[in-house]
């Protein structure tokens, strides 16, 4: 097993500051990105899983103040720098409007965890996004509060509303056989998302996290959901927008139900206690689905296929004609940290 | 005579339609919720809300595929809170008739099901319990697991199970 010191070692040279080609041009950063662009070409999609078993107590209660720290060994992890504040400057544009995509459609219990959404807050501020650049995202005010988050459009403090808030854009966009009204949180008020996903057994799409999070930018998510979402999470991820603006995952894997989802289902409920990252989407959900499907065979449960739900989707987002990552653990670089 | 009889039966239409009505009536005047303090220690913690089968899924997102294949008619759904602290969901699906509702209930089953005695079939977890009951299919779910939840849980079942 490597060292701390010696995996961030070997690891920095993947780091890179994320954000739309147009992004970092504006920020001057071109020439890095055009460098960093050459190694990334051949390199492996980076996804890190960094575990803290004890992050919930004998009684099963989060332990939130072990969050923050699970967060830094991950965002370490991944950029290769072991200062938290270094770390988040090269995830994020500091002067951007950073949108974070919960999802708690779940319900309580089973929704991303406020303690890691203000942990990401805190890092993004002293990183130096103003805390009126960050705009933390669901799709309505009842998906927030089954986070645990509260409301607040006060653009002093960080921001907290739903769609219900933010609106719709009027007119559609396409893509394959996807036709949609994005969220104009998306579209008008971030530069760049971080998705904050919690890991799910889905009913109509075998799993739920990195990409399927994003049916909570569009206005009528349920008409995608034919065929188990497939190609219908690929097909929305390849929306420019969508595409361009979400950058980066930071999966919560520290509850998570692995059968009988998307909703709260105690009885199907488990705690990985990890946080999956990293900015290859489609890696990350492979990853997440990979962990999933060990539990549901540890808990003796069918594999997705056998139930007739394999999340094809995953395989869809790879393929030729969406290119939105690799599906192929060959091409993944994973570290479990 | 003839009149009469037409009488008759004119009188019997107009009974049956008028049972019709007031049975209808009664259907959907039915509120599966018992009120705070009626199940000892569950309190009702906010207002009922309703979602009819082609908006189930801004309720339960994704999982509204299988009410919906199952025959779900609507959903009703509200918050309790046990003795201040143990916080639980009370779903109440008004399924097309029993076959949607037990279909529901035998796919969600697990090995660590224990049957109890609810409704027309029923099942218990740690932190849940589901039955059905004709048309009826009801789930609770508690957010947390502490050694009174089985208990608690399955006195506001039959609190529920009682008014449906």
């Amino acid at each position: 097993m490597k060292s701390r010191r010696e995996f961030i070692r070997t690891t920095a040279a993947g780091a890179l500051i994320l954000g739309s080609s147009a992004a970092a041009n504006k920020l001057g950063l071109a020439a890095m990105l055009d460098q960093n662009a050459q190694h990334a070409e051949a390199a492996k999609s980076k996804v890190v899983i960094a575990r803290d078993a004890a992050l919930h107590g004998p009684g099963g209660q989060l332990d939130e103040k072990r969050v923050l720290d699970l967060l830094d060994r991950a965002i370490a992890a991944y950029t290769g720098r072991d200062h938290p504040v270094e770390a988040w400057k090269r995830i994020v544009p500091v002067d951007k409007v950073i949108g974070l995509k919960v999802n708690g459609l779940g319900g309580r219990g089973i929704s991303t965890h406020a303690a890691l959404v203000l942990a990401v807050c805190e890092r993004l501020q002293q990183a130096g996004v103003k805390a009126g650049s960050i705009l933390v995202w669901e799709r309505d005010a009842r998906s927030l509060e089954a986070c645990g988050l509260t409301v607040n459009t006060d653009p002093s403090r960080v921001r907290c509303y739903g769609n219900d808030v933010g609106g719709y854009e009027d007119q559609p966009v396409a893509f394959g056989r996807v036709s949609v009204r994005l969220a104009k949180i998306l579209t008008r008020q971030c530069d760049m998302v971080i998705g904050l996903p919690i890991l799910k057994d889905h009913s109509g799409a075998g799993i739920t996290f990195a990409m399927k999070n994003m049916y909570g930018v569009v206005q009528q998510p349920y008409e995608l959901h034919a065929n188990y979402c497939n190609p219908g999470v690929a097909d929305l991820n390849c929306i420019p927008t969508v595409r361009d603006k979400v950058r980066f995952t930071i999966g919560d894997a520290m509850t998570a139900v692995y059968n009988g989802g998307p909703g709260f289902r105690p009885e199907y409920l488990w705690q990985p206690n990890a946080l999956i990252v990293g900015e290859d989407r489609v890696a990350v959900d492979h990853t997440a689905w990979q962990m999933i499907e060990r539990k549901r065979a540890e808990a003796g449960v069918a594999t997705l296929e056998a139930d007739g739900r394999l999340p094809q989707y995953i395989a869809t987002a790879a393929d030729g004609d969406h290119r939105l990552g690799t599906n192929d653990p060959q091409r993944m670089h994973r570290m479990e940290i | 005579m003839l009149r009469s009889k037409r009488w008759m039966f004119a009188a019997a239409a107009i009974a049956i339609v008028a049972a019709a009505v007031a049975t209808g009536c009664k259907k959907r005047a039915i509120d599966p919720f018992p009120a705070s303090g009626a199940v000892a220690g569950w309190e009702k913690t906010c207002d009922t809300r309703v979602f009819a089968a082609k908006d189930l899924w801004q309720y339960i997102d994704g999982d509204a595929d299988q009410y919906t294949s199952a025959g779900v008619v609507s959903t009703a759904t509200s918050d309790y809170k046990y003795q201040g602290q143990l916080e639980a969901t009370v779903d109440v699906h008004t399924m097309g008739d029993a076959a949607g509702a037990r279909k529901i209930l035998e796919a969600g089953q697990t090995k660590d099901a224990k049957t109890v005695q609810l409704g027309d079939a029923g099942v218990e977890y740690a932190q849940s319990v589901i039955f059905r009951k004709g048309p009826y299919l009801v789930r609770i779910v508690a957010y947390e697991s502490t050694p009174d939840t089985p208990q608690a849980l399955l006195a506001l079942a039959h609190g529920v199970e009682a008014k449906l």
